[in-house]
């Protein structure tokens, strides 16, 4: 059975002239988890999307173990677990011959696995219903932004629906609006980067065939010469393969079904057989670019997701880079119109998250490098990279077929109390980090670590309960009644934590704050400072 | 200063390693041997200092 996407209920149109406090323009991906977790922060939030049902395609595809974590704080972790097709496992073939392969979770005892598979559609439609659930998300389907006006105070929108245009103001915007951002547009805002000279082909498709759930990726295959190739597995027997076509391609004649079924059919008679019988659900053809906006932020309108910054598919870090977008700017959002936190917060999230950008766009540029050479050296470095990786486990360091995305750790972050003398060990995380998850059981009962901390600050004690401030979680070696028991050490070691530390951690799970001591005036102080204030 | 002790030797070895290799090949095999030369140098600053000083030069 394919997936049939929903129709969302078109309801007639919000007050015009209306003023709202904030308006998320995009219902996609970032859109709806940014909406959905302001919703559980207590903020009522409009949606405007121009179109009525989720997104076509596969699209962002791989979630990473964060943005899993994310979600699973939002409420829909288990769902993708349970539908999703988890995987940890990469490999790399050069023509026919495996080069190597790579586990991206070695270790047991975590929740999430490195990623899951699940289409994009699937991810969107949740998170709209749970959206409409909240009762705190008021959805408007076929609703256009056509105009914006920014100023001091205020958003005003022109917005066409079904029902005629109607007027809005919203006291902080959300532009979530994707890669073609209308609001971006608008505003006549510079979007810089790098456009690759390559043209690629999607295509889902529906077959049974017995490839294992790992990310596949061939430098020149038989199938495919001289151009690479990237198959991943999705839910409902939907595989979804990339073929590098090259610029020369003519995009309009490569959509062609004819032509598209001969590319698989080659694919699968070189590795399953003549047998398999599929069916195309998607295709697309693009070229990618990476690029972003100079800032995140302007004024009461703030870029979220594809509309703030573009990168290469390769290391899965569109949809993860937008998850986290959101992840990082709903606390603070939310802070500051519950008055807990002044407007500098909102700054920090450009202060967090263009690096965070510019770090998936280096690791994106530099695979899309690899991938496409672009001069004869750049093509005898990667070709003698591939060779040599065959034999040596070294030079599998240089094969670049995509670096994965990985969360991001905010490294200098004016939101962080410096650990000054105090040195964490090596892998733990320093503040700015996610904190690390780690089984743990609660009155008997196993759960994890991330999913014990609350929505707001949590401190975390690690050691025995007497010893506890009043307020902390307590993560102890022994049991005792409403304590989080660290029966393996794992949320210890994970952590970098010894009996006695006090961990500060921001509503979005990140490491504000790690002392080697509970000291009640650094740890206020350290809260302050991850509020801005 | 060099602590090979027969540069000649080395010199001839790396010319005759490309004996009747096309360009392509010729330049695939450069590239295997850097590589090679920058694990066995295994010190990021030294082979980025070597990377600017053929550029430097070149």
């Amino acid at each position: 059975m394919g997936y049939v996407p929903p129709r969302f209920a078109v309801r007639p149109s919000l007050d015009d002239g209306a003023r709202h406090r904030v308006i998320v323009v995009g219902g996609g991906l970032v859109g709806l988890t940014v909406a959905l977790d302001l919703a559980q922060r207590g903020i009522g939030v409009v949606v405007l999307d121009e179109d009525d049902t989720v997104s076509d395609g596969s699209r962002a595809i791989c979630f990473a173990k964060r943005t899993l974590e994310i979600f699973d704080r939002l409420g829909l972790g288990q769902r993708m677990l349970e539908k999703g097709v988890q995987w940890n496992t990469g490999r790399v073939f050069n023509g026919s011959r495996e080069v190597w392969h790579f586990d991206l979770l070695p270790e047991p005892g975590h929740a999430f696995p490195a990623f899951v598979n699940l289409q994009q559609y699937y991810a969107e439609q949740w998170l709209a219903e749970a959206c409409a659930a909240s009762g705190l998300v008021d959805l408007r389907w076929k609703h256009k932004v056509v105009a914006v006006e920014h100023s001091d105070a205020g958003v005003a929108l022109r917005v066409a629906t079904p029902f005629g245009e109607i007027g809005l103001t919203a006291d902080w915007l959300l532009a979530c609006d994707g890669a073609r951002s209308f609001i971006r547009e608008s505003l006549g805002l510079p979007f810089i980067g790098q456009v690759f000279r390559d043209r690629f082909l999607i295509a889902d498709v529906v077959m049974q065939a017995a490839f294992p759930p790992e990310r596949w990726f061939w430098f020149d295959p038989p199938f495919h010469p001289g151009q690479s190739v990237l198959l991943h597995r999705q839910p409902d027997d939907v595989w979804r393969i990339d073929f590098q076509l090259g610029w020369d391609a003519d995009p309009e004649l490569e959509k062609q079904p004819d032509r598209v079924r001969a590319r698989v059919r080659a694919m699968l008679d070189a590795m399953v057989g003549p047998d398999t019988a599929f069916a195309l659900e998607w295709v697309s053809v693009y070229t990618f670019r990476c690029r972003r906006l100079a800032r995140f932020r302007h004024g009461r309108i703030l870029f979220l997701g594809d509309a703030a910054h573009q990168v290469s598919p390769f290391g899965a870090r569109g949809g993860n880079g937008g998850v986290q977008d959101a992840d990082n700017l709903a606390w603070k959002l939310a802070a500051h119109l519950h008055g807990t936190a002044p407007e500098a917060l909102l700054d920090s999230y450009d202060a967090e998250r263009i690096p965070a950008a510019d770090e998936n766009i280096l690791h994106s540029t530099r695979a899309t490098d690899f991938i496409t050479p672009k001069s004869p050296a750049a093509r005898a470095y990667r070709d003698a990279a591939l060779r040599l990786a065959a034999a040596h486990e070294f030079a599998r360091g240089f094969v670049n077929s995509g670096r994965l995305s990985r969360p991001c750790v905010l490294a200098g972050s004016k939101l962080s109390t410096p650990q000054g003398g105090h040195v964490l060990p090596p892998g733990a995380p320093m503040p700015g980090a996610p904190v690390p998850d780690a089984p743990v059981l609660r009155d008997g009962v196993p759960t994890w670590l991330l999913s014990c901390l609350g929505t707001g600050f949590t401190v975390l004690y690690f050691g025995p309960p007497e010893a506890a401030p009043a307020g902390a979680l307590v993560v102890s070696p022994i049991a005792a009644p409403g304590v989080l028991w660290d029966r393996d050490g794992l949320a210890a070691s994970r952590c970098g934590a010894e009996s006695g530390h006090v961990v500060l951690i921001r509503p979005d799970q990140h490491v504000a704050a790690h002392f080697p001591a509970h000291d009640p005036h650094a740890l206020e102080s350290a809260r302050r400072r991850a509020l801005a204030s | 200063m060099s602590g090979l002790d027969d540069p000649d030797a080395v010199f001839a070895a790396l010319v005759a390693a490309h004996a009747d290799l096309d360009d392509a090949s010729s330049r695939r095999l450069d590239a295997m041997l850097v590589l090679l030369l920058a694990h066995e140098v295994g010190d990021t600053a030294r082979v980025m200092a070597a990377i600017a000083e053929a550029r430097r030069l070149n």
